[in-house]
C-alpha cells in the first residue's frame, strides 16, 4: 500500500541569555562540571526561582517573529518526575497557559514557494542537568551546569508530509532565531534539539495513524535520515498487517535506525500544577509594541529587499539570506563594491567553494568583506581581467594583503593603454606577414576565425594582461589596414 | 530586676534596660542560655544551641549600646524555628532527612533580624517539615508544653512557642502554613502573628506549601511582635511572591485606641466544635474589647466548613512537589547501599521521612494525578477563591474578625495522634486565613484549667497594624499575656 507520512515537530531551543532562567548562574557551554550551578540550580532547601526577564523578552520576540499571538497572562507550572539530573524533582515549565500561542510560520521551500506551518504554541521552561555515564566505573556523574538553562519549546501542528518539508522548517526556524539573536542555534552543542512525532496513514485518508516520537535529534541531516528510517520501519510493519506501538524512540545515527526508548503506557504522570513560587507573566500591548519596535529585519523581509534593491535573483537571495552572517557579509561587499550581482556571484561561487574546502564558516572567513569588495572594484573598473581575478582571490585567501597590493606586486593590471597595446599589435603583425596576407584575402567568416590567432599571440606577449576589448578594437583596425 | 523577671520581660522592657545600661546583652544571653540548659532536657524545645556565636553577638550589641547606638531589637535573645536556613548552622526542619544539613546561606528573615541586632541563641524543634499541630511528628522527639509537660505545645512552631513560654528566649520566629504560629501561641499562652502572604520573604525558609507558607513573629506582647515584624518584612527580590510594599513601622499603629473598631464574629467560629470553656474565655476577651469602644457584629463566613478539605488538598499537593528534592542524590539523608536508582529513592525517602510527611506526600500526589486533578486540586483552587471572597465580603462591614485560635486548650500526648482528621481539626479556625492570604494573630485570653486560651484576630490584607493594635489594647487592659508557667527551678 502507499503510505502518507504525517509529522509534527517539537523543537527545544536554548535561549542565549547570559544567565539561567531562574537563577544568576552563567549559561556558557563547556565549563567544568557543576561550576555553573548555584543553590537555586541545585534545588537546595529554601531556594526560590526568580524569573529572568530576558528570557521572557526572547520568547515574545520569537512569537512576534512568527506572527503568533502572545499570551496576555502565561503561567509557569511544575512538571513532576524523579530523575537524578532533575534537582528539584520537578521541572518548571508552562503547561496550561504558554507565553506564545497559535501562529503560522511561512517556510520558504526550494524554488521560492512558501509552506505555511501552523505553530501550536511555544512555552518557556528550564532545562535539566546531564547524567554522565562514561567517566566513573560504577557510578553515574551528575553535571548541573545545564540545569536551569532557559528553553523555548516550539510545538507545531501535524502539518508535515515529507522529510524535505520538515528540514525546510527546521532550517527556516534556525534562520529566524539566529536573526532574532535569541539563540545561537548550535545543534551540535544542543542549543536546538528536535523531537519528531510521526505516523503513517493510507494515502488519501483523513485519519491519523498511531504515532511514535523520535527524541532529541540534533542535526538537519539526522532529522532527514531519522524520518526516512522511521517511515520505512512503520511502513514495513503496516504492510505486514501489524500495528504501530505508541512510544518514544531514539535515532541511532551510526546504525541509521530508530530504536524504542520507553513505552508511553508506562510513561510518567507528570502531575502538572501551577508553580506557586512564581507570579504569572502578564504582557500588555505596550510591552509587545516595545519589543516589536526593536525587532531586527527578519529573513523574509531581507529576501524581498535583496531582490528589490540589489537586483538579485530569488534563487541567489534564498541562498544568501538564511545564514545571517552570510547575508551581512554579502551586504558589506555589495555596498562597498557597488556591484551586488558580482558580489553575490563571488560569495556563492569562489568564496563558498573555498570555505567548504577548508571547512570554514563565513564567521571565520579569511577574506574580509572589504577585501573582497576591493577585488570586485578592480574587475569592475577594468584594472583586472576576470581570468587574473582568480589569482588575486587566491592571494587574498592566503592573506597576502589588499587586492590593489597584490595586483601591483604581481603586475597583474590589465594593459588598456592604447600606446602600449598598439606597440604589441604592431609587433605581432610585423612578425606574421603571411597570416596578415591570409586574413586580408579571406571572407568575413574566415576573418573572424583568423583573428583568434592574432589575439592569442598578443595575449601571450602581454602575459595575459592585455585588455581583451581594447585589444580587439585595435587589432581589427590594424588588420583592415586602417593605419 | 530578678532573673525570673528578666526571663519573662518583653523585648521593649529589656531594650529600656539595655539602653540605660541596667543590664548587658552579655548578661541576658548568659542567663537565657542557662535557662535553656536547665529546662531543655525536659521540654525538648531547642534542637541546636549556638552559645559561642550568641555570646560574641551579645558583646557586639553591648559595644553598640556603649557607643550610644543600638535599636529596639539590638542585643535581644532570640530563637529561630529550625525551618529557617542559617548559614553554617545545622537546619533540620525537624526531619531525619535533614539531620545533618548545614546551609551555606541565611534565610532573608534570619539576615534581616541579624541586621536588626538580635542575638540568636539557637534553633527550635518543630513538627517535621512543619506538618503537624502537636509537635509529635518531629524526628527529634516531641516538645513538651511548659504549662503541663503531659501536654503538647501545639504545632508546628511548638518548639518556638514552648521555648518562649519557658523563658528560653525573649523573641522567637515561627512559620504558619495553616495555623502553625497561632495554634501553638494559643496553647502556650503567648502572642503570635501570621502576616499577610507576601509580607515576609520566604527565601531560605524550607518550603512546605509555597502558596500558604508565611513566617511571623512570636513574642510576649503585641508590641514586641510589631517591632519584630517591622524588622522581618519588606520586598525581597529573591522571592517573587514577596509584596512590593515598604516595611512600615508597625509599632506606630499601637495607639491603644480602638474606639469604633468593628469586630466581626463569624457564627461558624462559635459552634459545637468549640470547647465551651474556651468559648467563655473568648467571650470575656471580646467584652474587654467592647468595653474599650469596639463594636461586636455577628458575621457570616458561609464556606468556612470547606476550609479543612480545601487546605488538605492544596497544601499536600504543593508539598508533594516541594519535598521531591529530598531524593538522596545531592544532600540530606541517603539510605545505605542502594541496589539501584529506584531503591535509592524508595528507601532514602521511606527512611528519611516520618509517617505524617509520607501521608501528606501521598495525599498530594494523589490529588494531582491524572484523572483526579480536576476533582481535587482544581476544585480546591476554586473553593479557595470562594473562601477568599467570603472574607472580602465580610471585610466590607467589619475591620477585624475575631474568634478562637484553636478549638480547645493543649491536649495530652497521643490523644489525637492515631486519628489524623481529629488532629487536622486543631486548625479549623486558622486554615481559612492562610487560604485567603490574610494576616491573623493569637493573643492570650486567660486560662482554662490552668492551660492557656488564645483569641484570634484576623485582619484585612496588609493591615497587620489594626489587629496588632486591638491585641495591644487587650494587653493594656488584661494581664493574660503576663501569665507564665511555673518553671520550678527557673534560672538554675
Amino acid at each position: 500500500m502507499s503510505w502518507e507520512m504525517v509529522m509534527g515537530l517539537e523543537v527545544h531551543l536554548q535561549l542565549a541569555t547570559r544567565s539561567k532562567i531562574f537563577s544568576g548562574s552563567a549559561t556558557q557551554f563547556g565549563a567544568s562540571p557543576n561550576v555553573q550551578a548555584d543553590a537555586v540550580d541545585l534545588g537546595m532547601p529554601g531556594m526560590l526561582p526568580v524569573l529572568n526577564e530576558e528570557a521572557v523578552r526572547y520568547a515574545v520576540m520569537f512569537g512576534l517573529g512568527i506572527g503568533a499571538r502572545i499570551g496576555e497572562r502565561s503561567v509557569f507550572d511544575r512538571k513532576n518526575y524523579f530523575y537524578p539530573d532533575l534537582p528539584k524533582g520537578y521541572q518548571v515549565s508552562q503547561f496550561f497557559a504558554p507565553i506564545v500561542c497559535e501562529g503560522t510560520f511561512e517556510v520558504p521551500l526550494e524554488g521560492g514557494s512558501l509552506f505555511p506551518v501552523r505553530i501550536t504554541r511555544a512555552h518557556l521552561e528550564e532545562d535539566a542537568g546531564k547524567s554522565v555515564h562514561d567517566i566513573f566505573a560504577h557510578e553515574t556523574g551528575i553535571d548541573l551546569n545545564r540545569a536551569g538553562t532557559p528553553l523555548l519549546e516550539i510545538v507545531t501542528e501535524p502539518d508535515f508530509r515529507s522529510a524535505e518539508q520538515a528540514v525546510a522548517y527546521l532550517k527556516a526556524l534556525h534562520s529566524l532565531v539566529t536573526y532574532l539573536g535569541i539563540s545561537d542555534g548550535n545543534m551540535a552543542e544542543g542549543s536546538m534539539r528536535c523531537d519528531i512525532n510521526i505516523s503513517l496513514r493510507p494515502a488519501g485518508s483523513d485519519e491519523l495513524g498511531t504515532r511514535t516520537e523520535i527524541k532529541n535529534v540534533n542535526s538537519f541531516r539526522f532529522v532527514e535520515r531519522a524520518i526516512y528510517s522511521e517511515y520505512e520501519r512503520q511502513a514495513d510493519i503496516l504492510d505486514a498487517g501489524g500495528s504501530i506501538t505508541q512510544e518514544t524512540r531514539l535515532y541511532d545515527a551510526e546504525r541509521n535506525q530508530t530504536r524504542s526508548m520507553r513505552s508511553k503506557e508506562v510513561a510518567n504522570d507528570y502531575r502538572y500544577f501551577p508553580e506557586p513560587d512564581l507570579l504569572p507573566i502578564v504582557i500588555d500591548a505596550a510591552y509587545i509594541d516595545h519589543v516589536r519596535s526593536a525587532l531586527p529585519e527578519l529573513p523574509g523581509a531581507k529576501r524581498e529587499r535583496f531582490v528589490r534593491d540589489y537586483g538579485l535573483t530569488e534563487y541567489d537571495a534564498a541562498l544568501l539570506v538564511p545564514n545571517h552572517a552570510l547575508a551581512t557579509y554579502f551586504e558589506a561587499v555589495a555596498t562597498t563594491s557597488r556591484a551586488p550581482k558580482a558580489a553575490a556571484n563571488w560569495i556563492l561561487g569562489d568564496l563558498s567553494g573555498a570555505l567548504n574546502r577548508s571547512e570554514l564558516t563565513i564567521e571565520s572567513c579569511p577574506i574580509s568583506p572589504e577585501r573582497l569588495a576591493g577585488l570586485i572594484l578592480r574587475i569592475e573598473d577594468g584594472t583586472l581581467s576576470s581570468k587574473l581575478a582568480k589569482q588575486v582571490f587566491d592571494a587574498l585567501w592566503e592573506g597576502e594583503g589588499e587586492a590593489d597590493e597584490i595586483i601591483a606586486q604581481r603586475g597583474l593590471q590589465q594593459v588598456s593603454d592604447t600606446g602600449a597595446l598598439e606597440a604589441l599589435v604592431d609587433e605581432v603583425i610585423a612578425q606574421n606577414p603571411d597570416q596578415v596576407a591570409q586574413y586580408r584575402a579571406a571572407d568575413e567568416a574566415k576573418q573572424k576565425k583568423l583573428s583568434g590567432f592574432f589575439v592569442g599571440q598578443i595575449m601571450k606577449a602581454s602575459k595575459g594582461q592585455a585588455n581583451p576589448q581594447r585589444l580587439n578594437e585595435l587589432l581589427l583596425k590594424k588588420l583592415q589596414g586602417q593605419s | 530586676m530578678s532573673d525570673t523577671a528578666l526571663l519573662t520581660a518583653s523585648a521593649s522592657e529589656l531594650h529600656q534596660m539595655l539602653k540605660a545600661r541596667a543590664v548587658s546583652s552579655e548578661e541576658l544571653t548568659r542567663l537565657f542560655l542557662q535557662q535553656i540548659e536547665a529546662h531543655n532536657g525536659s521540654l525538648n524545645a531547642v534542637l541546636t544551641v549556638c552559645a559561642d556565636q550568641a555570646m560574641a553577638d551579645a558583646r557586639a550589641a553591648d559595644r553598640q549600646f556603649s557607643n550610644g547606638e543600638g535599636t529596639v531589637l539590638t542585643g535581644i535573645p532570640l530563637l529561630h524555628k529550625d525551618i529557617f536556613c542559617t548559614r553554617g548552622i545545622r537546619t533540620t526542619c525537624g526531619s531525619r532527612m535533614l539531620e545533618n544539613f548545614v546551609p551555606a546561606y541565611d534565610a532573608t528573615v534570619v539576615a534581616k533580624l541579624k541586621a536588626a541586632g538580635v542575638v540568636m541563641l539557637g534553633k527550635c524543634n518543630m513538627d517535621e517539615f512543619a506538618m503537624g499541630s502537636s509537635n509529635e511528628t518531629s524526628y527529634f522527639g516531641p516538645v513538651k508544653n511548659p504549662w503541663d509537660t503531659r501536654c503538647v505545645p501545639g504545632g508546628s512552631s511548638g518548639g518556638s512557642a514552648a521555648a518562649l513560654a519557658a523563658g528560653m528566649a525573649t523573641l522567637v520566629t515561627g512559620t504558619d502554613t495553616g495555623g502553625s504560629i497561632r495554634q501553638p501561641a494559643s496553647l502556650c499562652g503567648i502572642t503570635g502573628l501570621k502576616p499577610t502572604y507576601g509580607r515576609v520573604s520566604r527565601l531560605g525558609i524550607i518550603a512546605f506549601a509555597s502558596s500558604l507558607d508565611q513566617a511571623g513573629p512570636m513574642a510576649r506582647t503585641a508590641e514586641d511582635c510589631a517591632h519584630m515584624l517591622a524588622a522581618m518584612s519588606g520586598i525581597d527580590p529573591g522571592d517573587s511572591t514577596s509584596a512590593d510594599l515598604p516595611a512600615p513601622d508597625f509599632s506606630a499603629a499601637l495607639t491603644g485606641d480602638i474606639q469604633g473598631l468593628r469586630i466581626g464574629l463569624p457564627k461558624q467560629y462559635f459552634n459545637d466544635d468549640l470547647d465551651p470553656a474556651v468559648s467563655e474565655q473568648i467571650s470575656k476577651a471580646l467584652s474587654h474589647l467592647e468595653a474599650a469602644g469596639a463594636k461586636l457584629i455577628e458575621i457570616d463566613l458561609p464556606h468556612s466548613h470547606y476550609a479543612i478539605a480545601t487546605y488538605y488538598v492544596i497544601a499536600p499537593a504543593e508539598a508533594s512537589a516541594n519535598l521531591a528534592r529530598y531524593d538522596g542524590v545531592r544532600f540530606g539523608y541517603r539510605c545505605e547501599n542502594p541496589a539501584d536508582l529506584e531503591d535509592l529513592y524508595l528507601r532514602s525517602r521511606s527512611e528519611g521521612f516520618g509517617e505524617e510527611v509520607q501521608r501528606r506526600i501521598l495525599v498530594g500526589t494523589y490529588a494531582l494525578s491524572a484523572g483526579f486533578y480536576d476533582a481535587y486540586f482544581n476544585k480546591a483552587q476554586q473553593v479557595r477563591r470562594i473562601i477568599s471572597e467570603d472574607f472580602r465580603q465580610a471585610f466590607t462591614a467589619v475591620d477585624v474578625i475575631a474568634g478562637p485560635s484553636a478549638p480547645g486548650v493543649a491536649f495530652q500526648f497521643g490523644a489525637k495522634q492515631k486519628d489524623p482528621v481529629s488532629m487536622y481539626m486543631e486548625d479549623i479556625y486558622t486554615l481559612a486565613v492562610n487560604l485567603a492570604g490574610l494576616p491573623g494573630l493569637s493573643t492570650p485570653a486567660g486560662l482554662v484549667n490552668g492551660m492557656p486560651v488564645g483569641l484570634q484576630l484576623i485582619g484585612k490584607a496588609f493591615d497587620e497594624g489594626t489587629i496588632l493594635n486591638a491585641a495591644h489594647r487587650l494587653q493594656l487592659d488584661t494581664d493574660w499575656h503576663r501569665a507564665t508557667p511555673d518553671m520550678g527551678g527557673r534560672a538554675a
